[in-house]
């Protein structure tokens, strides 16, 4: 989550739930929370009973904007010219928290004489590489640092050259950074920011985003009002805002503006990350993710070499809590190689796997539809039916010598081979399938032992109800015995390549007939141990770098301390305070509301008492408060580092972003982000417009995967597809449908593929209630039942009308109701950050009745030609080269 | 044990079918079909042997107090939907075999081992809440979780709700919640706000609802009737009027007889 994590230093919501019901104004976007995290819906309706102001911004009325007292209808792809309206509002206003901006951000910072905005560049900052698709960004830096500052909250990045790479020169910033606190410099990030969104009008806000000015002006007013020393707004959001080829710069956009109102770290305040189902934020703090190590450590680059100490000067701040990394990677590598890893062999750093460049699951699949990929495990996710362009990964699936399919059904993953619309066409014969398929029942959650990590960064213990019945196996059975088994494979092979093998470390104590191994073993190994003894540490700052402790991922380190299992603690809420510090327990040590140190003013008094949280106690000369201080407990407010501080001596006593070199959130990100240091309003690839405020029409930093059968609209206003698409999903089902399509009571609810329209769009259409239609794009089409409903109205943009069409992606070709999949209608495009694919926002067309072809453009050409007369319109200005988005793999191969 | 009921206030409902889902997974019923029916988010239709708690969802072109949307003039209803267990039964007042019995919690409980599924209890709910399965021809319908209060549990819908629309509790507490519950709403401006059912003053016709509702537009809205009356009340009326055709037709007889004598020749 690099949105949250370059702004504050940590990838992670910066608040609770719970927390919501202190707020006094709630703005939920990209968001539809009420359907998607009902239970978490509670503490909004509580701030809602309790006064507060609920605001909905979407592009349908939702059940979440059922509850509000706002909903404001907005084009799906358009919600950083929103943002940056707001922004732009708060600033012309003069309505942000002045002593909040000028102590807490790197508002005051001077940036360097270099840097040219997208004001200058019609939509590109300075140091854009045409050939490359990327920034350079040397002249995004502070005024006075000699290289690079790092950014604390995306290690990933660190990998790309340039994106925040620490090296030598890293941690000096704070120190050395020139800034003007009357906030007055041309240069400081405070005038930049001014200058980068003075065009975000209310009336732009209109003809971009289709909200008409006086319903924006009332948002603007309701959060200003509810933001300052007295009160505070929180922000929700969800995948509606993560999956576009800009969605790291809508949290971004999010993120300048609560820091603006001075509601990070504060009661009622934040930005409440809500996301996509159970322990997806478990799965990038102990990540599935290919270019992170457990903890938000950057997986080495092969560029780097095999050298640990290399690695840890790269990555390594100088000041700021990331000083500490040297700590938290040695003792990782203990917890995996265990006695092997010694200082002489540099703790066999070298045994770790290296990046190549991009592996991510989309690059993962076009290099599977080229044959480059012989195997693959598909475990809790349904690639065929939950990813974009599902005709594509299908292709992918064909290519493989074997597959591994886990799950509590016979899923469409697993049943590409005779279940597709490629072969229910006879595109694709079932016998001209090489792939080895192995399908593996898994056992429930019900049926298993071990934690889910929350959105709001919660371990939750669960304990197993029932035994799985036949084969069925949790996946840390699976996992265990597969190692075990290799392991034995590899035990006498004297080549270097398994060595790795060999050295890790692989023996939980295993119970039960089937073997099950213990996962509060694992859990014990996460939070770490002294290895001398064994006995478990009480948290990170137990932590060494010489290779006396080992604990598999620093941050959740804290959750078996006292070796009492803290993450099963549940204590029930009305025994204990409203921050409920003993259910469960979060990281990082166990704190709930992230940066909460800002809660105070910079001499350490809350900033008022209705807002009282976290403060310094004179007396006692420590942090105290409703919640664990996110702060250095016994730093005084009035304590400043000396020049030659290193390390956590560095931060200062109001420096409450304790990940950050400089202690500041940023407003500014010199570094981290690979398509702007400030969010800038592009339209997605496909649009019904053309961008309104630049000359660059999309992304110029995003990926793109230019292939034959992955086909892309016309940029903007293609005639054959006029209408914009939004996939999203509905309560009654989850995600892919796995857990869901097979179950009677749920697929009752919502028994088939349907579409939501506006009655405007069904006249024109001659689409009927509860009928049947056709939608399609250039990728394949789809039959679905027509929901017609005042719940979605065109909106006017720049005097022209445009539909949008709602189609939620629940439905497949297997289970007890079926559909031919809504997001084989994507196109493959992602947000460079983290490759995220893009399902909020693309084109499209309806037709009345059920004409689907089962046509898909993995298999067979689908698209029309553009009618005569129309040229075809430019993603990216001329400034551009046309080699900018060619697919990683295909460098790599042109590298060779 | 006291009385026993539910207190649904439809201004928290968000919809999310927790309730429904909830009941079907205790009771263990059985679906009623795959079918889309393009009545808003409602695809289960209405109340019936295998569904004993239903979510209406409404969409009305009038906006809702208090709330501001760009959509305009539109609002988007929701309420959870369930057997009124009513002071004045009609389906146990019509049951020849006793079946259908007030319990402890003075709720209204059909025994299944003993119901022989005549269906007259069908006709004889103003509110169309009791229905018989077709495989077994039995009457089913909301036992107000009989298993789980006997075990001080709360009714399956009511646990799993996550915005208290649905409370269970003591019946006096829950008019004492509902009661304020207005208050607010109307000090707040949803001057739209009223119970429905609440007690015998509120309903004569049904005696009062130990399942009631707070809701914000007419009962027909909702698919509620708006003035339901048990069939027994209209008893002493109806044996009134028939007693009244029989005389009639006693006396139409016994004059035709006298007439027609007379009438001989």
């Amino acid at each position: 989550m690099p949105g949250l994590g370059i702004s504050f230093g940590r990838g992670g919501a910066t608040t609770f739930q719970q927390d919501l019901r202190n707020a006094d104004c709630i703005v939920i976007q990209g968001s539809n929370m009420a359907e998607c995290h009902p239970v978490g819906f509670q503490w909004v309706m509580e701030a809602k009973e309790r006064g507060a102001t609920l605001i909905h911004v979407d592009p349908r009325f939702t059940r979440t904007s059922a509850m509000a007292d706002l909903h404001v209808p907005i084009r799906a792809g358009s919600d950083i010219a929103f943002l940056g309206g707001l922004i732009h509002y708060v600033l012309e206003h003069e309505r942000y928290f002045k002593d909040y901006v000028l102590h807490y951000t790197n508002a005051a910072n001077i940036i360097r004489e270099g840097f040219q905005d997208t004001e200058d560049l019609d939509g590109f900052f300075s140091g854009y590489q045409s050939e490359e698709g990327k920034y350079d960004i040397a002249t995004w830096q502070y005024e006075g640092v000699g290289g690079t500052v790092p950014a604390g909250g995306h290690k990933e990045l660190y990998a790309e050259p340039g994106a925040g790479k620490g090296g030598d020169e890293s941690g000096s910033a704070r120190f050395e950074a020139n800034k003007d606190s009357t906030l007055q410099h041309p240069r400081c990030v405070f005038q930049l920011l001014k200058r980068h969104f003075r065009r975000y009008t209310p009336a732009i806000v209109a003809k971009v985003c289709g909200v008409p000015e006086a319903q924006f002006l009332k948002v603007a007013e309701a959060l200003c009002a509810n933001s300052g020393r007295e009160r505070t707004s929180a922000f929700c959001y969800a995948v509606g805002w993560t999956q576009h080829t800009v969605g790291v710069q809508y949290i971004r956009t999010a993120s300048i503006l609560q820091l603006l109102l001075g509601n990070i770290g504060r009661p009622g305040g934040g930005i409440m990350a809500l996301r996509g189902h159970a322990s997806i934020q478990g799965s990038t703090d102990v990540p599935t993710l290919y270019n992170l190590l457990p903890g938000y450590m950057p997986m080495p680059h092969a560029k780097q070499g095999l050298d640990l100490d290399q690695y840890l000067e790269d990555h390594e701040a100088s000041t700021g809590w990331w000083s500490n990394l040297p700590k938290y990677a040695v003792s990782l590598l203990k917890a995996w190689f265990g006695d092997a890893a010694t200082k002489e062999n540099h703790f066999l750093f070298g045994h770790l796997p290296r990046l190549t460049g991009n592996h991510s699951h989309m690059q993962t699949v076009a290099d599977m539809a080229d044959g480059r990929v012989k195997g693959y495990f598909v475990m809790g996710e349904n690639p065929a039916v939950g990813s974009s362009h599902g005709s594509l990964q299908r292709k992918g699936l064909r290519e493989l010598d074997w597959l591994v399919v886990r799950d509590f059904t016979l899923i469409e993953t697993a049943e590409f081979w005779r279940r597709a619309p490629e072969i229910q066409r006879g595109d694709v014969k079932t016998e001209d399938i090489r792939t080895e398929v192995f399908f593996f029942p898994a056992a429930a959650h019900t049926e298993k032992e071990g934690t889910f990590t929350n959105t709001q960064r919660l371990l939750q213990w669960r304990d197993k109800a029932v035994e799985p019945p036949g084969d069925a196996r949790s996946e840390l059975h699976f996992i265990y015995h597969l190692g075990r088994r290799l392991k034995a494979l590899y035990a006498g092979s004297k080549a270097r390549k398994d060595q790795p093998l060999q050295d890790v470390t692989w023996d939980y104590p295993t119970r039960g007939r089937a073997a099950e191994p213990s996962a509060e073993a694992v859990l014990q190994e996460i939070n770490g141990y002294t290895v001398a003894d064994r006995k478990l540490v009480s948290g990170f700052s137990d932590l060494k770098d010489d290779g006396s402790t080992a604990s598999g991922c620093w941050i959740y380190s804290g959750c078996y301390a006292n070796g009492v299992n803290q993450t099963a603690r549940r204590k029930p809420g009305r025994e204990q305070t409203w921050v409920a510090p003993e259910w469960g327990w979060a990281w990082p040590a166990n704190r709930r509301m992230l940066y909460n140190r800002a809660s105070a003013d910079p001499e350490g008094r809350p900033w008022s008492e209705r807002k009282k949280y976290v403060w310094w106690d004179a007396e006692k000369r420590r942090w105290t408060g409703e919640d664990v201080p996110d702060f250095i407990a016994d730093r005084p407010p009035d304590y400043r580092p000396g020049k030659d501080a290193r390390g956590v001596d560095a931060l200062g006593g109001t420096d409450p972003f304790i990940m950050q070199v400089d202690g500041k959130a940023w407003l500014f990100a010199p570094s981290g982000m690979m398509d702007g240091p400030l969010p800038t309003h592009y339209e997605p690839p496909e649009s019904p417009v053309e961008n309104a405020l630049y000359g660059q029409q999309c992304n110029p930093a995003r990926l793109e995967w230019r292939r034959r059968d992955v086909p892309l609209h016309r940029a903007w206003a293609d005639p054959r597809y006029p209408f914009v698409f939004t996939t999203y999903r509905v309560t009654e089902h989850h995600t892919a449908g796995g857990m869901s399509r097979w179950l009677s009571w749920l697929s009752e609810l919502q028994p088939e593929q349907f579409c939501e329209v506006s009655p405007e769009l069904a006249a024109e259409r001659g689409l009927t209630n509860g009928g049947w239609a056709t939608v399609r794009t250039a990728r394949g089409d789809l039959e679905c039942r027509v929901l017609v409903t005042e719940r979605l109205r065109p909106l006017k943009l720049n005097g022209t009308w445009v539909h949008q069409i709602g189609l939620p992606y629940h439905w497949g070709v297997t289970g007890r109701i079926r559909a031919s999949g809504a997001n084989d209608l994507l196109p493959l495009v992602a947000d460079p950050n983290v490759e995220i694919q893009e399902s909020k926002a693309f084109t499209g067309d309806i037709v009345a009745g059920r004409h689907a072809t089962g046509e898909r453009s993995a298999t067979s050409a689908v698209a029309p030609a553009l009618p005569a007369g129309t040229p075809e319109a430019r993603r990216d200005s001329l400034r551009v080269s046309e080699h900018a988005h060619d697919t990683q793999q295909e460098k790599l191969e042109q590298e060779r | 044990m006291g009385q026993k009921g539910f207190f649904t206030d439809t201004t928290l409902c968000i919809g999310c079918k927790a309730c429904e889902v909830a009941c079907k997974q205790w009771n263990q019923l059985p679906d009623d079909g795959f079918h889309f029916t393009g009545m808003s988010y409602d695809n289960t239709g209405a109340l019936g042997s295998a569904t004993w708690r239903h979510v209406a969802f409404v969409e009305r072109p009038v906006p809702l107090q208090g709330q501001t949307t760009g959509v305009g003039d539109f609002s988007w209803l929701m309420m959870s939907d369930v057997c009124k267990h009513c002071q004045h039964a009609g389906c146990l007042e019509a049951c020849p075999t006793g079946a259908i019995i007030r319990t402890e919690f003075d709720t209204v409980y059909v025994q299944p081992d003993v119901c022989n599924g005549c269906g007259y209890c069908v006709v004889a709910c103003p509110f169309g809440v009791i229905s018989r399965r077709e495989d077994d021809g039995r009457a089913w319908k909301c036992t107000l979780c009989y298993d789980r209060l006997g075990e001080g549990m709360t009714p399956a819908c009511a646990k799993a709700c996550p915005t208290e629309s649905i409370v269970f509790g003591d019946l006096d507490e829950l008019h004492a919640r509902a009661e304020n519950r207005i208050r607010a709403l109307h000090e707040r401006g949803v001057t739209d706000a009223y119970l429905y059912g609440k007690d015998a003053e509120n309903q004569p016709g049904t005696g009062g609802l130990n399942a009631f509702f707070l809701l914000l537009d007419k009962p027909e809205v909702y698919g509620l009737p708006p003035d339901p009356v048990v069939p027994t009340k209209k008893a002493g009326r109806t044996w009134g009027a028939v007693a009244l055709g029989a005389l009639g037709m006693a006396a139409v007889a016994l004059g035709s007889v006298l007439l027609g004598r007379e009438a001989r020749p």
